[in-house]
């Protein structure tokens, strides 16, 4: 059987989980790789929560927000491109190949979009292989996350 | 008041007034070539000529420029007066023999042939009979200066300074209407692309702005009033009884405050000159909708007669449906209405023409209350349905004659056959399309679009008119294409929804909102700048950031940026995000 | 009654939280007179055998620094998890990983071979010999601990009762923690931080804080910074604003940005994430180009924001290449 990439994909509630919406709605054939947080703004998007799904097993990680001026709530979507640019060379740095953590932006009209974007980064992904970190090994080894917590 | 005594009529007018405006006081005409009322009398045609009797003086003035006082007697008719006109006149077409206005006043004086020899150095139908007008209009009125007289006897003439273009020229036109011959005209240089039949927008520099405005006020379009650019002119002003004209009066930004908007910025039309096939903007008589309705309209430029260019009733109009849309390769949607209001065009080109009318369309959807049994009753009138999209309009001939027409090629799927049809006059039914200032309407109220362009629903089928900023709602075509039943429905739809929430006097809002716990806030002042609706403030006294609760749209970036997670997003804290994220990953 | 008995223990460390418990200066006295000490390896003779026929839970309080890099370490902590009470990770090593958790950052093999072979200060002997854990000799055969290939701060190896952060942490904490031991009072839940404040070292800082619009980042040899205003404001990469309260902010008020070494503060799992997503979200840039060109400026990051947390991040380690 061939690697099927888990990918944890971040979503803005106005443009692009509204646009992964009407990707479905409209039918269009995406690939069921992408699985989705909905978040209100691109810009809640903590790094620690990317760095969590690929501690959890995320092959990749995709934000998608509103296109640049277009935020619902009119810049949230600036600050996401200031921390992903910051993240992906942190996770590059992590050992992690950067084209594993994406920044899109899909407007609620652009199901079409969605569905390339995911099925693009999903074959992206498969060709890159499982991530693999030495963080998968301690969970399977039974050491969770009990440490993360104090 | 002075008594005045013309032809034996007694007149009483003010003292200074002008033989000539007293004499049409009186109803008496007297010819003249040079006079308008917009400016001083020049006096330079001098067919004005009457008598003036002061005692048993008598002696021959211009009525356009001289005053009258008290006790002059004037003969507008004496043997003298007709004599010195005869000469005049005479004079006048010897010199411009075929000048039509010429002529004409000849024809009304009685003199046929002048007894003088002709010059006949201009033959020109319309050639200047330097009558002055023109540059009386242009330095008195406009103010402008730049027309004006050279050289003296039969090598005078009306120039440009140094025979030079002018930058002082403003274009206004005014020298064109005012010139009784046709012999200055408006030439438009470098003209490219369509030639538009009819212009939608104000046609003077002072008109109503829409048709049916109300109140009907007219308004100055600043830009093209000659007002604005020399200070001359103020004609409207002169002829305003009321005195309401004011040229003092600024745009003003008003600024308001309001809890809800309805956004209802309607549509702009699919431009059919980019489909060129179909010639708009190329051929003559082939019609937007829009202009279209604008013929039919009783207070449109033909007074709502169905007529081409030449003036004529057309033979055979086409009505061209889906133009723009239900075209891949333009809008993929059905714009809704056209079905329906080509066959309105149909029927009032019915009622006032004889002529034939095809109907070319790829489905009838005649989807209303009442709709259906329009078309029917259509139908009955005799109106040719074709069902093809039309593929071409082209220059033609009408029939058998020679005579230019247009052409409309099409396939007719319903026979089978390729069919050319001659008709005179062709109609668009261009799509609906969003309007080209959406982009900045969407932003400036949040707003998202559908596939199509037009403003996004928050959600197709439970609610309609709202959108996903709260307090917005939309209605009409900037949702989607409509007609008016259903843009009124949702209208109505819409300030329900906002009287509702005003009558109930309060609002509910989403319970996702960022909070500061206190407990871990050390005040570092990393989120107050993030927030686009300054919903982040800091107390100085306590040295901690604070969240307004009524301000906070709940996006959350303040949240993720918190270094310290004393922010939370309640509805999205951070571990409902990392349970999902763990749930996600089982 | 027989005073209770203390341990202290140091694995991965330098040291300098054995001295930081003997800069709480004459109290230390109180501390010898209150306490029985029965290991402290830095100060006294005790042998690891002496610990090993203890009795379980015989040792009252043990303070445990160092992280966890090699085999002996984690047979310590084991040994004296079991024999101890309570334990306490002392420091910021045991609390997180510390400074040698950045080694974590590369792998053992290439640890191994930059100290024995590559590093300039290397005087190469006999073609480079790298330790081994087993080493056959004339007498028999030797063996010494095997380093591990990652660091691990103390709470992945054992549990953990407290915590009490800092590089080293300070003596008044240190203090403060054992007067509460010694005074009897019932004891704060498992798992607690202790010695320190919750919330971040801004709280302790003096320095006026303005808000925050960053243009430009500096190093702190690059600019002369204004003693009174926030150093994050004028470019400098503070640590600070993600970083536990309880040292007093002692390196701002010596002009020197806050380093984080006493660990995130509660709520944060990740502090390097947390401070990037922080220091991102001020940066004063609308386009993609010139946001690079700021990130840019941005010197090491890894060993900016992960300086003494990166074995406790949620990544743990650089995945080798």
């Amino acid at each position: 059987m061939s690697f099927e990439p888990k990918i944890i994909g971040f979503l803005c509630n106005w443009c692009s989980y509204t646009g992964a919406d009407l990707a479905g709605v409209s039918r269009i054939k995406s690939a069921p790789n992408v699985r989705i947080v909905r978040t209100m703004c691109s810009g809640r998007v903590d790094p620690a929560f990317i760095l969590k799904a690929f501690q959890l097993g995320a092959d990749g990680v995709v934000v998608m927000g509103c296109h640049l001026g277009d935020c619902h709530y009119q810049e949230g979507n600036y600050k996401t491109i200031r921390r992903i640019p910051f993240l992906k060379r942190l996770v590059k740095d992590f050992g992690i190949d950067p084209r594993r953590l994406r920044l899109e932006w899909v407007s609620a009209s652009e199901g079409d979009r969605f569905a390339e974007v995911v099925n693009e980064m999903t074959e992206e992904i498969r060709q890159l292989g499982p991530l693999k970190l030495y963080v998968h090994n301690e969970r399977k080894n039974g050491q969770p996350a009990k440490a993360e917590v104090h | 008041m002075v008594t005045v005594n013309i032809d034996g009529t007694r007149i009483e007018v003010i003292e200074d007034t002008t033989i000539l405006k007293a004499a049409e006081k009186a109803g008496i005409w007297i010819p003249t070539m040079c006079h308008c009322e917009y400016f001083e009398p020049y006096g330079v045609c001098r067919l004005c000529s009457v008598e003036v009797v002061r005692g048993r003086r008598s002696r021959i003035v211009t009525a356009c420029n001289y005053p009258v006082r008290a006790g002059l007697t004037i003969n507008t008719n004496s043997d003298r007066v007709k004599w010195i006109r005869k000469v005049i006149m005479e004079l006048m077409l010897s010199r411009w023999p075929n000048v039509k206005v010429v002529k004409d006043m000849a024809d009304k004086l009685g003199i046929e042939k002048p007894r003088f020899v002709s010059l006949e150095r201009d033959e020109a139908t319309d050639a200047c009979i330097l009558c002055g007008m023109c540059v009386n209009m242009c330095s008195d009125v406009v103010h402008a200066n730049v027309l004006g007289f050279a050289n003296t006897g039969i090598q005078r003439e009306v120039v440009l300074a140094f025979h030079e273009r002018s930058d002082q020229c403003i274009v206004c036109g005014a020298c064109v209407s005012v010139c009784p011959t046709g012999h200055i005209k408006m030439v438009v240089e470098d003209y490219k692309g369509k030639k538009p039949e009819f212009t939608l927008g104000p046609k003077s520099a002072i008109s109503v702005p829409s048709l049916q405005a109300v109140p009907r006020v007219p308004v100055i379009d600043t830009n093209s009033c000659i007002h604005f650019k020399t200070g001359g002119c103020e004609i409207c002003s002169s002829v305003c009884e009321p005195n309401a004209i004011n040229y003092d009066m600024k745009d003003e930004v008003v600024e308001l405050d309001v809890g809800q908007i309805l956004v209802a910025t309607g549509y702009d039309i699919f431009d059919a000159s980019v489909m060129a096939q179909y010639g708009y903007g190329a051929l003559d008589n082939v019609y937007s909708s829009l202009e279209f309705e604008m013929m039919l309209n009783s207070t449109g430029p033909t007074g709502g007669k169905v007529l081409m260019k030449n003036g004529k009733e057309p033979r055979s109009v086409a009505i061209l449906h889906c133009i723009g849309s239900r075209d891949t390769n333009h809008h993929p949607y059905c714009s809704r209405v056209c079905c329906m209001y080509a066959l309105k065009f149909a029927h009032l080109v019915h009622d006032r023409t004889d002529a034939a009318i095809y109907q070319f369309y790829i489905d009838m959807r005649a989807f209303g209350k009442g709709y259906e049994e329009f078309y029917t009753r259509l139908l009955d009138e005799g109106i040719t349905m074709i069902r093809g999209k039309a593929a071409e309009v082209v220059e033609g001939t009408w029939s058998d004659s020679h005579e230019r027409s247009l052409m409309v090629r099409c396939e007719d799927t319903l026979i089978g056959r390729f069919r050319e049809i001659p008709v005179d006059m062709v109609i668009l039914c261009n799509a609906i399309e969003s309007r080209k200032d959406s982009d900045i309407v969407k932003r400036l109220f949040s707003l998202s679009k559908s596939p199509d362009g037009f403003f996004l629903e928050r959600h197709p089928k439970l609610d309609p008119t709202s959108t996903t900023t709260d307090g917005v709602y939309i209605a009409g075509c900037a949702q989607g294409p409509k007609d008016i039943p259903d843009t009124v429905a949702q209208a109505s739809s819409a300030a329900a929804r906002m009287l509702s929430l005003i009558s109930k006097g309060e609002v509910e809002i989403d319970p996702i909102r960022a909070m500061v716990q206190d407990e871990y806030c050390s005040g570092c002042r990393i989120c107050n700048n993030l927030c686009p609706y300054s919903a982040i403030e800091f107390l100085e006294d306590k040295k901690i950031s604070h969240v307004n609760e009524a301000l906070c749209k709940g996006c959350g970036t303040c949240v993720a940026a918190c270094p310290s997670s004393a922010m939370t997003g309640q509805g999205f804290t951070d571990k409902q995000i990392l349970a999902e994220i763990e749930g996600l990953m089982v | 009654m027989a005073k209770p008995k203390l341990a202290l223990y140091w694995a991965a460390s330098c040291g300098g939280c054995e001295i930081a418990v003997l800069d709480i200066q004459e109290k230390i006295l109180d501390v010898a007179a209150a306490f029985d000490i029965v290991f402290w390896p830095v100060a006294l003779d005790f042998k690891y055998d002496d610990v090993r026929k203890m009795a379980d839970k015989s040792v009252d309080l043990c303070l445990f620094n160092g992280s966890i890099r090699n085999s002996e370490n984690a047979e310590i902590a084991h040994l004296l998890r079991a024999k101890s009470k309570i334990l306490v990770a002392f420091g910021s090593c045991a609390l997180e990983g510390g400074i040698p958790g950045l080694s974590n950052l590369t792998t053992k093999e290439a640890t191994l071979r930059w100290v024995y072979k590559e590093s300039p200060s290397t005087v190469v002997q006999n073609g480079g010999v790298i330790p081994q854990t087993h080493t056959k000799m004339p007498e028999g055969e030797t063996e010494i601990p095997e380093l591990w290939d990652t660091v691990k701060a103390l709470d992945q190896v054992i549990d953990v009762d407290y915590y009490i952060p800092g590089c080293p942490p300070q003596p008044n904490q240190i203090w403060s923690v054992i007067e509460y031991v010694l005074s009897g009072k019932p004891l704060p839940p498992a798992g607690s931080v202790l010695g320190a404040g919750t919330k971040t070292c801004c709280e302790e800082c003096s320095r006026h804080r303005k808000e925050k619009k960053i243009k430009k980042f500096y190093r702190p040899f690059e600019i002369e910074t204004d003693p009174n205003e926030c150093l994050l404001d004028q470019g400098i990469v503070c640590m600070g604003p993600a970083t536990r309260d309880g040292c007093g902010a002692l390196c701002p008020k010596a002009n020197v940005p806050c380093r984080g070494c006493y660990g995130p503060p509660p709520n944060v799992t990740d502090q390097g994430a947390k401070m990037v997503s922080a220091l991102c979200s001020v940066i004063d840039a609308h386009e993609p180009e010139e946001i690079e060109k700021i990130l840019d400026q941005i010197a090491d990051p890894m060993g900016t924001f992960y300086r003494f947390s990166l074995a406790h991040s949620i990544l743990r380690r650089v995945e080798k290449s």
